[in-house]
């Protein structure tokens, strides 16, 4: 017989496992050849139940919206109102994330501080310490104070407006950092007292306090420090949130930020950032009922953070109770990082714009997360804090639609009630109803 | 100025027991390098904690009794003498200066220290001069387990013995011991005495007021085998 006589059998096209997908196998040869795990950059990169996963419902016959371009829809927030003798006012409830001079260079720390004083708002430093230039051009500066305690002097600390004692990050709750050799510059290295490029090592714990009673002593020494003039906030990274946050207060926190999951780095194993912590949506409910349950809602204030891209976002965290937000990736991206323009570049590293995450190698085309003089030259810090300046006004513009739109003259305003969701995942989570229903997964009727 | 201020004897002796710890320091944090009030006692301190931080003045102060957390935490240029013990984190982060604490030291004394001397004339518990950052530090007991932990720079010396993991992930900082070290931690080694370092332990042992000597001594310091990552040395973090 011929082949034409053959019975026509159908391709079947390769299929790949769900479970060892290629990505998957292809980091399994990875590992393999290298025998080290993955580091990189950025936040989560799977998909994760998120503020997309909530709607508005807006007014109709039952609530009254307001006028988009005539009534007034407020955005300022006060930031340390419990003990600090000078609170933080910001024109927009939107801040700059603490990010490291190290991970990033000092032109971009300087476009964060020029683009959030245009838009009235704070900007925070990081693990490494204060640079005159972010101080030069922050209004208002946000000083971290973490267990690696690089830079950190009496000087700076009382040139700050608020200080932030960092115990987690949502990225890597439980973790600490590093900064490799390839990124110490002499400056770095000089303002971190180590000898220049070797891999710096951030501790995962404080040297001189260890839980809930010592941090109470801390947070008084800082206060003695800088004759209680500053807000003191307590970040962590969203894990236990309602333990957590309530332990903050009771240690006497102004203001506690909370950083979910999907929070950004700047260099962290692959493995920490995608399994461990929990998502945004389902941190703030429980930080809110702990503010609640001491009576503190609104008086420590809550700052959240990890995934925030829109004003839809920025207008759901505070629907759902946080007083005010915290951008990174989303920032670096305003400034220009990962933007298409550095195509080429991007692809002679192996990879493409969008998809850029190895910011621990500080060879980033577009000269954010770099030391090196000739790519960090690259960003015009006036133009790139313009850039972020611009975004920051269309996240507000974004969040006071939503919230007019819901009959709200504030946006601290809005309220849970204002959302559902659309997910069983986010209706559990955010405590909303399944949108449709009036069914909240978890709560008893 | 508070009625707890008197002067004796060109002394302004700060009673703790009819003021505030914001008083005490924010007279202290208002003084100046042009200040002639250069001599501070504290009277009943009992244990408060953040007792005299962030005194910029090149003053004396004495504090008399036992001290709380973090007593003269950030000091950039006090001379602070401790009558007594002193709490966790004693001179942590300090900047500049001295302090000498004439009792035991509890944790982390010393910690983050960029510059200035302390010297602890007892012994001191565990974490002693973690992450130090260019202070010296002379104990003259014995310290705790992890002393010098990820120690950047500086010099620590201890006069006793040391507790488990001396100088775990340590940098730059020198260590010098005189007597048992329990164990040394992760990239910690012994290492030959240099001309400079016996200079700078003859110094530090005569500014503390030691009547050892330099060559009773042992000088630790980092292998510097984990300064850049290796797969091959994941065991030994
Ligand atoms: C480049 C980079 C550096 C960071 N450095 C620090 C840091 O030094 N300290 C800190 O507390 N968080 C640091 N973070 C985390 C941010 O403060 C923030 O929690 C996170 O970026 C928020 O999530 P988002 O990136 O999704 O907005 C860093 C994040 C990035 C992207």
């Amino acid at each position: 017989m011929t082949e034409d006589h053959l019975p026509h059998i159908p391709q079947t096209p390769p299929r790949f496992s769900a479970t060892f997908d290629p990505h998957t196998a292809a980091e399994i040869r990875r590992a393999a050849a290298t025998g080290i795990y993955d580091i990189r950059g950025g936040g989560t990169k799977r998909k994760l139940p998120h503020f997309d996963d909530l709607l508005f419902l807006g007014a109709s016959v039952s609530r009254y919206p307001l006028e988009g371009y005539r009534e007034k829809c407020g955005t300022e927030v006060t930031l340390g109102t419990r003990f600090a003798k000078k609170p933080i006012h910001l024109k927009i409830p939107i801040t700059i994330a603490g990010m490291s001079f190290g991970s990033l260079s000092a032109n971009a720390k300087e476009a964060l501080g020029r683009g959030a004083t245009i838009a009235g708002t704070s900007t925070t430093t990081g693990d490494g310490g204060m640079t005159p230039e972010e101080r030069g051009q922050s209004r208002t500066l946000v000083y971290q104070y973490l267990p690696s305690r690089y830079g950190m002097n009496l000087t700076d600390l009382r040139k700050a407006d608020a200080i932030e004692v960092v115990v987690g990050q949502g990225a890597k709750p439980g973790g600490g950092g590093m900064l490799l050799g390839q990124k110490i510059s002499d400056r770095v290295a000089h303002m971190r007292n180590l000898p220049k490029g070797i891999d710096q090592r951030s501790a995962c714990r404080h040297p001189d306090w260890t839980g809930p009673d010592d941090l109470e002593i801390k947070i008084l020494e800082l206060r003695e420090l800088t004759n209680w003039e500053k807000p003191i906030y307590v970040k962590v990274g969203a894990s236990r949130p309602y333990y957590d946050i309530a332990l903050a207060v009771k240690a006497g926190a102004d203001v506690v930020v909370l950083d979910g999951m999907q929070g950004g780095t700047a260099a962290t194993q692959e493995v920490f950032i995608e399994h461990a912590g929990i998502p945004i949506i389902s941190a703030i409910r429980p930080a809110v009922q702990a503010l609640q349950d001491l009576g503190m809602h609104r008086k420590v204030q809550l700052i959240v953070s990890g995934g925030v891209r829109t004003g839809a976002d920025v207008a759901k965290a505070m629907a759902l109770g946080a007083d005010a937000v915290a951008i990174g990736t989303a920032a670096l991206i305003a400034l220009g990082d990962n933007d298409p323009h550095w195509e080429d570049e991007y692809r002679k590293l192996g990879t493409t714009a969008g998809a850029y995450d190895d910011w621990h190698e500080g060879r980033d085309p577009a000269g954010i997360t770099t030391q090196d003089e000739v790519l960090a030259a690259r960003l015009d810090p006036v133009k790139a804090g313009r850039r972020l300046a611009n975004y920051l006004s269309v996240l507000t513009l974004e969040a006071q639609t939503l919230a007019r739109a819901c009959g709200k003259s504030h946006l601290h305003n809005m309220e849970p009630e204002d959302l559902v969701a659309l997910t069983i995942e986010a209706a559990a989570m955010a405590q909303v109803p399944l949108a449709g229903t009036n069914w909240i997964p978890g709560r008893n009727f | 100025m508070s009625t707890a201020v008197q002067v004796m004897d060109d002394v302004n002796v700060f009673d703790l027991a009819a003021a505030t710890l914001r008083e005490l320091n924010g007279a202290l944090q208002n003084l100046d390098a042009t200040t002639n009030q250069t001599a501070w006692t504290i009277l009943n301190p009992r244990g408060a904690h953040a007792l005299a931080v962030g005194v910029t003045a090149p003053v004396n102060i004495t504090i008399d009794g036992h001290a709380g957390y973090y007593c003269a935490g950030m000091n950039d240029g006090a001379t602070v003498v401790i009558n007594g013990n002193a709490a966790t984190g004693v001179a942590e982060n300090m900047m500049s200066g001295s302090v000498h604490v004439r009792g035991d030291a509890s944790q982390s004394a010393g910690a983050t220290a960029h510059g200035g001397l302390l010297i602890i004339d007892g012994n001191a518990s565990a974490r002693c001069g973690i992450s130090m950052k260019g202070v010296d530090i002379v104990v003259k007991g014995s310290v705790g387990h992890m002393s010098a932990f990820m120690a950047q720079s500086g010099n620590l010396v201890i006069c006793g013995n040391a507790g488990e993991a001396l100088g775990d992930s340590l940098y730059e900082a020198r260590l010098f011991v005189k007597g048992k070290v329990a164990s040394l931690g992760a990239d910690c080694e012994v290492k030959e005495m240099t001309d400079e370092d016996r200079d700078i332990l003859a110094a530090l042992l005569i500014k503390a007021g030691c009547t050892e000597s330099p060559d009773e001594f042992t000088r630790y310091g980092s292998a510097r085998k984990l300064y850049n990552f290796h797969v091959d040395n994941a065991g030994e973090y």
